[in-house]
C-alpha cells in the first residue's frame, strides 16, 4: 500500500494562498541574501578562490573519507572523548537514549543539530521518557509550537513576531500582544538560563570536526550551544560522518565563508573548539552515516555530502522563498535538501528534484560549490530510472517525444494545435490547464516559422 | 559486524579513488596596513566596543566605573575567576578575560581553557571584558590558524561580539543566552 | 561562414516573428544563414522531466540538420544551453560531440564570434531585460549577482547598441521568473508568483518593453501579462536589435 503523501506543489500553493506572506518571507530571505552578497564582497578578490579551496578540500575529505574517520576517532579517544558509530537514524537515538539513561538523566537540553532533526530525535526521546528542551531560540519557538524547523539556519523564520507573541504568552507567560523582539528574546532568555543552570546533559552538533586532532567546532551566535555544554556533565556531540576537514588550519578557509555565506556575518559570534572534556565531565562523539556512505557510492551526488549547512542556497532560490521551508516535507528543505532527501527516501521525496526551475542560483551562492541544479536534473532521471515516475507521465513523454523526433507529425501536431487554439479556445483554456488558470497562452500565428520560410525564402 | 566496522567498509567501497589534493592556502595570505583599525570597524559594526587604554590600572578604572555587581576576572584588580562549578558564576555581571590574539577581518578574540580558567566564564556572565594587546591582531583566519598552530588547548574559542540572535523576523537582539555587551580593551604597548 | 539557424519549437510554432528578426539580423550582419527544414526540438522537455533516455530520437534528428554548418545559432538560451550539455549520437557520436561545440545562443554569437561593436538599429522605448538564468549561468551570456566577479552583460552591451533605447535598471536584476519548462504547469503556483514578482520589478521602474534572450520565459511573462491586461510589450532580443 502506498502512503497519500503531501506533495512540494500542493503544499506550495497552500502557502501561497496568502500572497501577503508569501512577499513577506520572499523578502525576509532575500535581505539574508543581500546581506550575504555584501559579505563576499568584503573578500572580493579571494571570495571565488576561496569557494574553490573549500570545494578542493572537501573532494579530499570525500576520497580519504574513512581513513580521515579512524584518525579523527583515535586522536579523539586519545583526547578523553568517547567515540560512538551510529550507522543510521535509529542506532544514532538508541545511543544517545542510551547515553543519558547511564547518567541517569531524564532531561536533556540541546543546541541547534540538524542531524538530531534530521534523525527525529526528540520524538523518539519523549516517547521514552527523556524531555528536551531546544536551546536556539528559533528551534525553541518552533518546539513550542510543535513544527519541524523550515530553515536550516533560521529555524522559524516562516513565523511572524506576532505568532512567537502568541506562543510566548501562552507557555512563557509573557504580556498578551508585546510582539517586539527585544523584549520576546530577553524573556526566552531568563526561561532558557533557568533550563541551562538545572541540565546535567547536554547535546549539541558538529560542524567541523578535525581529523588531525579529534577536535570539532560548533558554531553559534547566541552561546547556546556552550552554555548547554559547559554547565552539563555530559556533552554529547552529534555528527554526519561528512562532517570531517583533514586539518585545524583548514578551519581557516571554511570559517571564512561559512558565516558570511549563511547570515552575511563576518563570523558567528562564537567558534568553539572541543577538544578533550573539563575535568570531571564526560565528552562523547557519535558519528552517524544514516545513507551518507549510499551516496557516497553515487558518483553524481556524493558532492551534496560537502555540505557546511550554511542555508545559502535556501535564501536565494526563488522557489524556496516562494513556497516555504515546510513544502518540503523534510528537515532539510531548499535546493540542498532536494538533493539530500531522495537519497534518505527516492519514494517519498520523488516530487523534491522538480520543485526548481533550475535556474542555477543555488549552485553559485554554494560556498562548497555544490552543483546543486546539475544534480536536480540528475535526480530527475534517476528518479525515472528507478521507477517513481507516474504512468500518466510516461505516458505523456513517451508521446511528446515520438511527436518531437517525427519531423512531419511535430509539423502536423503544431498545426492541428494552433488551429484549435484560434478555433477551439475554449478545449485548451479551461480550468484543466494549469497554464490558463493564471496565464493567457501565446496567441497562435496562422503561420508557423518554417512555413513562413518556405513562402518567403525558398523559391 | 560493529557499527564502526559496517560504516567503515561501506565508506571504503563507496569512496572516490580520485586523488583530490588538498590546496594551497598560502596565496590567500594578505597582509593589512592597519589591523587595529579594521578590528575596530569590524567588532564595533557587529556590536562590540572597543576601546584603546593607556595602561591597565586604566582598563581597571574604566571597568569599575562602567558595570556594577559581581566582576570577576582572571587578571590582577577584581575578584579570581573562580575555578569550581561553573554554576558558581550565575550571577556574575561581568567577566573579564585576556585575549591570546584577535583576527582584523571579522573582529574575533581568541582564547584558550587556560586563559579562560572555567569554560563557562566567557559565556555565562551578562557581560565580557577582554583584553588585548595592539600587537596581537592578526589580518585573517588564515594567519590566525598558523598561529594557533599545533597548539595543545583543551577547549578554545573565537568570540565575535556579544551573544546574539536574529531569530524573530531577523530583527537583531543582542544578548541572546551570553553576554549581552563585549568590551575590548586595547593596550597599546 | 555558414550558419545554421536553429529555431525551437515553440518559437517555429508560436512566435515566428522571433525567427524573422533573427534570420534576418544575421543576414544583416553578414552570415550566410540557412534553415533546416526537418528541425523539431532539442529534447529539452523530455529531459527536464527526467525522461532524458527519450530525447535520443531528437538528438539524433537535430544532428542530422544541423551536420553541415559551420555555427548553430539560435535565439533560445535554454535550448542553447540543452544542445551544448547534453547532444549525443548513437550514429554520429563524435560528430555529435563536435557540434555541442558549434552551438551558440544568438547574443554569444554576435559578441564572441562576429565581435559587433555597432548595430544600425533603433528602438526608442524604454525596456527591462530579462536575464534568463539558462542563458546567463549556464552560458555565462552575463556576470550573476551570486558571484564576485566584474559585471558583463552581453544582450545588455547589445542593447546598448540599439539607438534611443533607454535601459532599466532593475531592482533584482537575475532573479528566475519561475517558467521553469514543465515546473510552470506542474508547480502552477509557485510559478505564477515568481512571474508576477519579475514582473512587478519591471513595472516599478516603468518599463515600456520587457525583453530578452529566450523566449520562453518571455512567453510566460506575458501570459502573466496579458492576463492582467498590461499595455508593457513582449519583445525577444532579436526584434529589437533588428528594429529600425
Amino acid at each position: 500500500m502506498t502512503k497519500t503523501l503531501a506533495q512540494h506543489p500542493d503544499l506550495a500553493d497552500r502557502f501561497n494562498r496568502d500572497e501577503n506572506r508569501v512577499d513577506w518571507h520572499d523578502q525576509t530571505l532575500w535581505w539574508v541574501r543581500q546581506k550575504r552578497d555584501r559579505a563576499a564582497h568584503t573578500l572580493e578578490t579571494d571570495w571565488e578562490a576561496l569557494r574553490q579551496a573549500a570545494s578542493d578540500i572537501k573532494d579530499n575529505v570525500l576520497a580519504n573519507l574513512a581513513d580521515y574517520l579512524e584518525q579523527f576517532e583515535r586522536a579523539a579517544q586519545a583526547n578523553g572523548a568517547i567515540v560512538h558509530w551510529a550507522t543510521d537514524a535509529a542506532e544514532h537515538n538508541r545511543i544517545v537514549l542510551g547515553l543519558l539513561q547511564s547518567v541517569g538523566a531524564t532531561r536533556m537540553i540541546k543546541s541547534k543539530s540538524m542531524l538530531t532533526e534530521e534523525c527525529d530525535l526528540n520524538d523518539f526521546l519523549a516517547q521514552n521518557g527523556i524531555e528536551v528542551i531546544d536551546t536556539d531560540l528559533g528551534e525553541r519557538i518552533i518546539q513550542l509550537a510543535e513544527e519541524g524547523p523550515s530553515h536550516i539556519v533560521m529555524p522559524c523564520i516562516h513565523k511572524k513576531k506576532e505568532e512567537i507573541s502568541d506562543l510566548f504568552h501562552e507557555h512563557l507567560g509573557t504580556e498578551a500582544g508585546n510582539a517586539d523582539p527585544q523584549y520576546l528574546t530577553e524573556a526566552a532568555r531568563g526561561h532558557l538560563r533557568d533550563k541551562f543552570l538545572t541540565r546535567k546533559a547536554a547535546l549539541t552538533g558538529v560542524n567541523f570536526a578535525i581529523a588531525e586532532t579529534g577536535e570539532f567546532v560548533v558554531c553559534t551566535n547566541e552561546g547556546n550551544a556552550d552554555m548547554g555544554a559547559h554547565l552539563a556533565d555530559i556533552h554529547i556531540a552529534c555528527m554526519g560522518m561528512e562532517k570531517i576537514i583533514p586539518q585545524r588550519a583548514h578551519l581557516g578557509v571554511f570559517l571564512r565563508l561559512l558565516a558570511r555565506s549563511a547570515t552575511g556575518q563576518p563570523i558567528t559570534t562564537y567558534s568553539s573548539h572541543f577538544r578533550r572534556p573539563a575535568a570531571g565531565k564526560a565528552l562523547h562523539i557519535v558519528i552517524v552515516d544514516n545513507g551518507r556512505s549510499r551516496q557516497l557510492g553515487r558518483e553524481e551526488f556524493r558532492n551534496s555530502l560537502k555540505c557546511i549547512r550554511c542555508g545559502a542556497c535556501m535564501n536565494t532560490c526563488p522557489v524556496y522563498r516562494r513556497s516555504g521551508g515546510h513544502s518540503y516535507h523534510n528537515a532539510v528543505g531548499g535546493p540542498i535538501g532536494a538533493i539530500l532527501a531522495p537519497n534518505l527516501d527516492m519514494h517519498q521525496f520523488a516530487d523534491l528534484p522538480y520543485a526548481s526551475t533550475l535556474c542555477g542560483s543555488c549552485s553559485n551562492v554554494c560556498p562548497v560549490k555544490i552543483n546543486i541544479h546539475e544534480q536536480l536534473y540528475l535526480w530527475r532521471q534517476e528518479l525515472t530510472r528507478s521507477g517513481h515516475a507516474t504512468q500518466g507521465k510516461k505516458a505523456a513523454m513517451g508521446l511528446a517525444a515520438w511527436v518531437l523526433s517525427n519531423p512531419r507529425i511535430y509539423r502536423l501536431a503544431g498545426k492541428m494545435g494552433r488551429w484549435a487554439m484560434r478555433n477551439l479556445p475554449f478545449s485548451i483554456n479551461n480550468r484543466f490547464n494549469p497554464w490558463y488558470k493564471q496565464r493567457e497562452l501565446p496567441a497562435p500565428p496562422k503561420a508557423s516559422f518554417r512555413e513562413w520560410y518556405l513562402k518567403n525564402r525558398v523559391k | 559486524m560493529s557499527s564502526r566496522a559496517e560504516i567503515l567498509a561501506a565508506v571504503r567501497k563507496n569512496q572516490p579513488s580520485s586523488p583530490a589534493p588538498l590546496p594551497d592556502t598560502q596565496k590567500f595570505w594578505h597582509e593589512v596596513d592597519d589591523v587595529y583599525a579594521q578590528f575596530n570597524i569590524i567588532l564595533s559594526g557587529i556590536g562590540g566596543k572597543v576601546l584603546e587604554i593607556k595602561n591597565w590600572e586604566a582598563g581597571q578604572e574604566y571597568l569599575k566605573e562602567h558595570f556594577n555587581g559581581r566582576i570577576v576576572s582572571t587578571l590582577e584588580g577584581f575578584e579570581p575567576l573562580p575555578e569550581s562549578d561553573p554554576h558558581a558564576l550565575a550571577d556574575v555581571e561581568l567577566c573579564v578575560l585576556q585575549a591570546q590574539f584577535a583576527v582584523a577581518e571579522n573582529g574575533a578574540i581568541w582564547i584558550t581553557n587556560s586563559a579562560l580558567r572555567q569554560r563557562a566564564a566567557a559565556f555565562i556572565p551578562q557581560h565580557l571584558a577582554v583584553l588585548l594587546k595592539k600587537s596581537d591582531i592578526v589580518p585573517t583566519m588564515h594567519h590566525a590558524y598558523a598561529r594557533i598552530g599545533s597548539a595543545d588547548y583543551d577547549f578554545g574559542v573565537f568570540i565575535a561580539g556579544p551573544s546574539k540572535t536574529a531569530d524573530i523576523e531577523q530583527s537583531l537582539v543582542l544578548g541572546a543566552h551570553g553576554p549581552r555587551t563585549m568590551t575590548v580593551l586595547v593596550l597599546n604597548e | 561562414m555558414k550558419v545554421g539557424l536553429f529555431i525551437p519549437c515553440y518559437v517555429d510554432q508560436f512566435y515566428p516573428q522571433v525567427g524573422i528578426a533573427t534570420l534576418e539580423l544575421l543576414e544583416k550582419l553578414g552570415c550566410e544563414v540557412g534553415f533546416p527544414l526537418q528541425q523539431t526540438c532539442c529534447g529539452q522537455p523530455m529531459a527536464n522531466s527526467g525522461f532524458s533516455h527519450l530525447s535520443s530520437g531528437c538528438d539524433e534528428n537535430f544532428v542530422q540538420n544541423f551536420r553541415d554548418f559551420d555555427y548553430i545559432v539560435g535565439p533560445s538560451g535554454s535550448c542553447v544551453l540543452h544542445i551544448k550539455e547534453h547532444l549525443h549520437s548513437q550514429a554520429a557520436p563524435a560528430e555529435a560531440d563536435q557540434m555541442r561545440l558549434r552551438v551558440y545562443e544568438l547574443c554569444e554569437f554576435l559578441i564572441d564570434v562576429l565581435k559587433v561593436a555597432t548595430l544600425s538599429a533603433r528602438f526608442p522605448q524604454r525596456v527591462g531585460l530579462h536575464q534568463s538564468c539558462h542563458g546567463q549561468r549556464g552560458l555565462f551570456l552575463s556576470s550573476m549577482s551570486e558571484r564576485m566577479e566584474p559585471g558583463f552583460s552581453k544582450p545588455g552591451q547589445l542593447l546598448g547598441m540599439v539607438q534611443d533605447l533607454d535601459l532599466v535598471e532593475l531592482t533584482r536584476g537575475d532573479e528566475c521568473c519561475g517558467f521553469g519548462g514543465t515546473f510552470s504547469v506542474m508547480e502552477e503556483a509557485v510559478s505564477v508568483k515568481m512571474g508576477k514578482d519579475r514582473l512587478a520589478d519591471h513595472l516599478k521602474n516603468q518599463v515600456e518593453v520587457i525583453t530578452g534572450a529566450d523566449m520562453s520565459c518571455l512567453m510566460h511573462l506575458e501570459g502573466i501579462l496579458r492576463r492582467q491586461n498590461s499595455p508593457v510589450k513582449i519583445k525577444h532580443i532579436a526584434e529589437i536589435l533588428n528594429a529600425n
